[in-house]
């Protein structure tokens, strides 16, 4: 879609959606969000950016291919339950460490993972479907 | 509320069977996204509703001061609706791909796997050793 | 068949099954004085504990006599087989499915809890599998393969029935438990149950008439597994149940009859039906039969005697007819023929292979001072002691005995003496690794003949002693004085002769007079057959390709399942009140219901989109109101990708109006079943609203969310925390699910045009 509009003002709200998706993330485990409804906003960003600009402007954007992408969120998710694994609880139980009282833990790292997976698969898919038509 | 939720899963359960009984691929589709709402639906509404008050725990205390909406469900549709997701795409992909390759979204014109004019599997010759 | 390279194949294998096998007797052999003074090894790894299921083993008489005679043969059959399969492209599988076989046949002779057992006994049936359909190219090989898996796989179905049963009706899993303890099995009410069950598994395995047609089939396979699987394994799997069982199972009219009366049909059927094969080795497998069938007759007597008579005889057997299959082997693969009328004067050329076949044959005749002599003796002895129908027995055992004595003759004699007759290859005198095996086989028999004590007290009496439950040694002597046995073997070799002499006019005679009966063969044929014929017929009925067909079927056994399910069972529950809810909600509801039906109705595909569009945004509508902002969020994010997606994809696919719809009256009969089923599903869904809320799980997660969780949003921690597991896979899905439409996308059938 060629709309010098759209790709303006794509831009700056791109930027603002993956900012506002990792925000989602991040205080997903207190507040309202996490890892599927933040994938689910990067990935409409990404595909935001598809139609302003076109699949390979994305493509150069993403820099890594999507499909890497969903692999290296169930890499992270898979690392993030052998933390316990490694400690002799079963796969996947929660370890909490609190540096300076900031509570950090194999959930939200796994949370990461599930964030990646969404995104990556969202995108390989929608990507892959833009490029055929 | 959960009463009338209840008629809507029908409903939507109903209208979903109807569209995927259609000979239309394309019906089938949209008869598999009503069915994926019609379930979660149902799943929601058998965890009782409780309007307005999501399942947090507000800071500071170490559980919920009121009562909450039931987090269980809510964590299976969450999931559901991302399978769901998943799911529905890789189906479209698969119509999608059916119409390029057969021409056709016509699912009883699609014989490719199972061909109208089959062919019996010769039986088995028998082998036997000896008659006793 | 014999490519290059194929020389060195195979060797590491071979080794590897003889020196196992070796280690195998070694280890064995140091058990035997435990084993001897009446000591049980036992040894238990926990499995399933909590279904009393553990792989554990122990050792007794029974146990041992059988782990040696499998270990111990095996060394023979595979330095045997090492030069019968010399050259073949295959023998290093050939050697791999030997070494599983034994390890199955080892395992299943030594296990006690009844799941191990019931476990080996499969692995036997499938590594039997392998082995007789080893020549695989070979029609009649996978043919008789399937057949041995099937009959012997039907009763390892029964067995494992009726080992539950057992196992409930004893109070134990453990075979050692089930054999001591006075379980009072015997008055339990499932006893018939069982019995049946476990003799189905048997009777099977144990090729017992009518179930026997599969064993002289598996002579498809080569002959050292036929050696094998014929003398001390596979067959000799049901006689090794028969025995361990009875300790708990025996001693009932139903047990002596049923036993006496299979195993001695079998026998006297089995080598009537040896004399008028041709094939030496059909007419050897026939003889298997019949040993079993003694076997089988003689277990089904209380009294030690016999029970010895039974352990005896299994050495017996073991011994010579792995020896006289071995030596039909060699004539075999000497000559390229089995046929018994082209065979004669082999004599000088492989004059040690006769003289090894002739021992064995003497052993198998039962003439001293061979201990097939003793293993005779006792079988006449204890036919005399079998409480209820010593005569049946006896008469049985000396009609089969006596042709036996035929059959030792042709088998021994008709080959190598007589006249030289030509072959399509010149014999030879066969490699040392042949004629080792049925020398050794043939040098025991005659050693324990004359010298019965070590092998009698060490071996036969513990394990007749484990399988009788009592204690009490027989003696073992080659000569036992003149007295009814005696008569009873002269008698018996006299017939033996005249059974030889006028062989040839027998087997004629029993050719014309046996041709035509119904054979258990051709009943399973007919099973299968017919088996066959129901599938497709059910087939062509419910899978005639129709996509339309397969839903209907799929929602119409739901309907009625879940609906006839809730009348039967009383769970349809009809709200009290019509409900009290604010308009707006009302008004979503009425949306999401009448955006259902904009697909159904429509004719563009544009507008089913948009109306499958309000469905979704209603939808998370309601998730928001009743406190699910996640679970709303969620359901929106995906309505827009999903509308992207279709924007992209699904305009290129047809109009509706372009692909044909069916008449009208297919449509009315859908949009039945659609109202049926959605009536069904409210109907559901009411009834769950009516059970009473168990939120032991939500409250659990509430209360541990904080503490356990460190997290605030009890959704996202069940999510990352609690159930992390279940996200786990789904993540997994999603990616798999994404790949795949990827690789769907990308990856165009190399076809040109792919119309």
């Amino acid at each position: 879609m060629n709309s010098l509009i759209l790709s303006t003002v794509a831009r700056a709200v791109i930027a603002l959606m993956v900012l506002f998706s990792l925000y989602l993330l991040i205080r997903g485990h207190n507040l309202p969000g996490g890892g599927f409804v933040g994938g689910l906003v990067a990935a409409s960003a990404f595909l935001l950016h598809a139609i302003a600009n076109g699949v390979p402007a994305t493509r150069r954007l993403l820099r890594v291919d999507p499909r890497a992408i969903t692999m290296i969120g169930v890499a992270v998710a898979i690392i993030a339950g052998l933390v316990a694994a490694f400690q002799g609880a079963p796969f996947l139980t929660g370890v909490w460490a609190f540096p300076g009282g900031v509570p950090l833990g194999t959930p939200l790292l796994f949370d990461v993972g599930v964030y990646l997976v969404v995104v990556g698969a969202v995108v390989t898919l929608v990507l892959a479907l833009e490029e055929d038509a | 509320m959960e009463v009338l939720l209840a008629v809507l899963v029908g409903w939507l359960f109903g209208a979903a069977v109807y569209l995927m009984l259609s000979r239309s691929l394309v019906r089938y589709l949209f008869g598999l996204v009503l069915i994926s709402n019609a379930a979660n639906l149902a799943i929601f509404a058998s965890g009782r509703l409780t309007r307005g008050a999501p399942a947090l725990v507000p800071d500071g205390l170490t559980a919920p001061a009121e009562v909450v909406a039931n987090a269980l469900p809510q964590a299976l549709i969450l999931t559901a609706i991302v399978i769901g997701f998943g799911l529905l795409a890789f189906a479209f992909v698969l119509a999608y791909r059916a119409h390029d390759e057969l021409g056709t979204v016509d699912t009883d014109a699609m014989r490719v796997a199972e061909p109208i004019a089959e062919e019996k599997p010769v039986p088995a010759a028998s082998g036997r050793e000896t008659a006793v | 068949m014999a490519e290059r390279g194929g020389e060195s194949r195979g060797q590491v294998p071979g080794w590897a099954f003889v020196l196992l096998s070796l280690a195998g007797v070694v280890f064995a052999l140091t058990l035997v004085p435990r084993v001897a003074s009446g000591e049980v090894l036992r040894v238990a790894i926990p499995w399933l504990p909590s279904f009393g299921v553990q792989f554990s083993f122990f050792v007794d008489g029974l146990s041992l006599l059988f782990a040696l005679l499998i270990t111990g043969i095996g060394v023979f059959i595979g330095l045997y087989a090492r030069a019968y399969m010399h050259g073949h492209a295959q023998t290093g599988a050939f050697f791999c499915y030997l070494i599983f076989f034994q390890a199955s046949m080892l395992g299943l002779v030594l296990a006690d809890n009844i799941i191990t057992l019931f476990v080996f006994w499969e692995l036997t049936t499938v590594s039997s599998f392998l082995l007789i359909g080893f020549d695989h190219a070979s029609e009649k090989a996978r043919r008789n393969a399937w057949q041995a898996l099937l009959v012997t796989g039907a009763g390892g179905l029964a067995l494992l029935a009726g080992l539950l049963l057992l196992a409930q009706a004893g109070g134990s899993m453990e075979l050692s438990e089930l054999m001591t303890a006075e379980s009072g099995v015997q008055e339990h009410p499932l006893y018939l149950g069982i019995l049946v069950l476990i003799l189905l598994g048997a009777f099977t395995k144990s090729a017992q008439v009518p179930f026997h047609f599969w064993l002289p089939n598996a002579m498809a396979a080569p002959t050292p597994v036929s050696a094998y699987l014929h003398s001390a394994t596979m067959v000799k799997a049901g006689i090794y149940l028969l025995a361990r069982v009875h300790p708990s199972l025996s001693g009932t009219p139903e047990w002596i009859w049923t036993l006496t009366i299979f195993g001695a049909v079998t026998a006297v059927w089995a080598s009537i039906v040896a004399m008028r094969q041709t094939d030496l080795k059909l007419a050897l497998a026939y003889t298997t039969v019949m040993a079993l069938g003694t076997l089988t007759m003689f277990l089904g007597s209380e009294a030690h005697i016999a029970i010895t008579a039974a352990m005896t005889f299994l050495v017996v057997h073991c011994l010579y007819k792995s020896a006289l299959f071995m030596v039909i082997g060699i004539i075999d693969h000497e000559t390229g023929t089995r046929e018994v009328d082209r065979l004669g004067g082999l004599f000088r050329a492989m004059p040690i292979t006769a003289v090894a076949a002739a021992a064995a044959a003497f052993s198998m005749a039962g003439f001293p001072p061979f201990l097939g002599f003793i293993g005779k003796e006792l079988k006449y002895e204890g036919a005399l002691a079998v409480a209820s129908e010593p005569l049946l027995v006896a008469g049985a055992a000396i009609a089969a005995n006596a042709l036996m004595v035929g059959l030792a003759a042709v088998v021994a004699i008709r080959p190598f003496y007589g006249a030289p007759r030509t072959y399509d290859r010149t014999p030879h005198r066969p490699p040392f690794g042949m004629w080792i095996g049925p020398v050794f086989m043939a040098l025991l028999g005659l050693t324990f003949g004359v010298g019965p004590e070590y092998v009698g007290n060490l071996l036969i009496n513990p394990a007749a002693n484990a399988v009788a439950g009592i204690q009490k040694d027989v003696k073992f002597a080659l000569w036992h004085g003149v007295n009814i046995p005696l008569m009873m073997s002269i008698l018996t070799v006299a017939l033996g002769v005249a059974v030889f002499i006028f062989s040839d006019t027998l087997r004629r005679w029993l050719a014309s007079a046996l041709g035509h009966l119904l054979t258990g063969d051709e009943a399973y044929d007919g099973v299968k057959g017919a088996i066959l014929k129901l599938a497709d017929v059910q087939t062509a009925i419910l899978q005639n390709g129709s996509l339309r067909r397969y839903l209907f079927v799929v929602f119409a056994v739901t309907a009625a399942g879940v609906g006839g399910t809730l009348i039967a069972e009383g769970g349809m529950a009809w709200p009290a009140l019509w409900p009290d809810v604010p308009i707006y909600e009302w008004a979503i509801v009425v949306l999401i219901a009448a955006g259902a039906v904009v697909p159904m109705a429509a004719r563009s595909r544009l507008a089913g989109i948009c109306g499958l569009g309000t469905v979704g945004s209603g939808v998370a509508l309601i998730f928001l109101i009743y406190g699910a902002p996640d679970v709303a969020k969620t359901q929106l994010l995906v309505e827009v990708l999903f509308v992207v997606m279709i924007s992209v994809v699904f305009l290129k696919l047809p109009r509706f109006a372009e692909t044909t719809h069916p008449p009208k009256r297919g449509r009315l009969g859908d949009l039945t079943l659609a109202a049926i089923s959605g009536g069904v599903m409210t109907l559901m869904t009411l009834a769950v609203l009516d059970t009473p809320l168990n939120d032991h799980l939500t409250k659990y997660f509430e209360a541990n969310s904080v503490p356990g969780g460190q997290g605030g949003n009890i959704v996202n921690v069940i999510l990352v925390d609690f159930r992390a597991l279940d996200t786990f896979g789904e993540i997994v899905v999603v990616a798999v699910a994404a790949l795949g439409a990827f690789g769907l996308i990308k990856l165009r059938s190399t076809r040109a045009g792919g119309s």
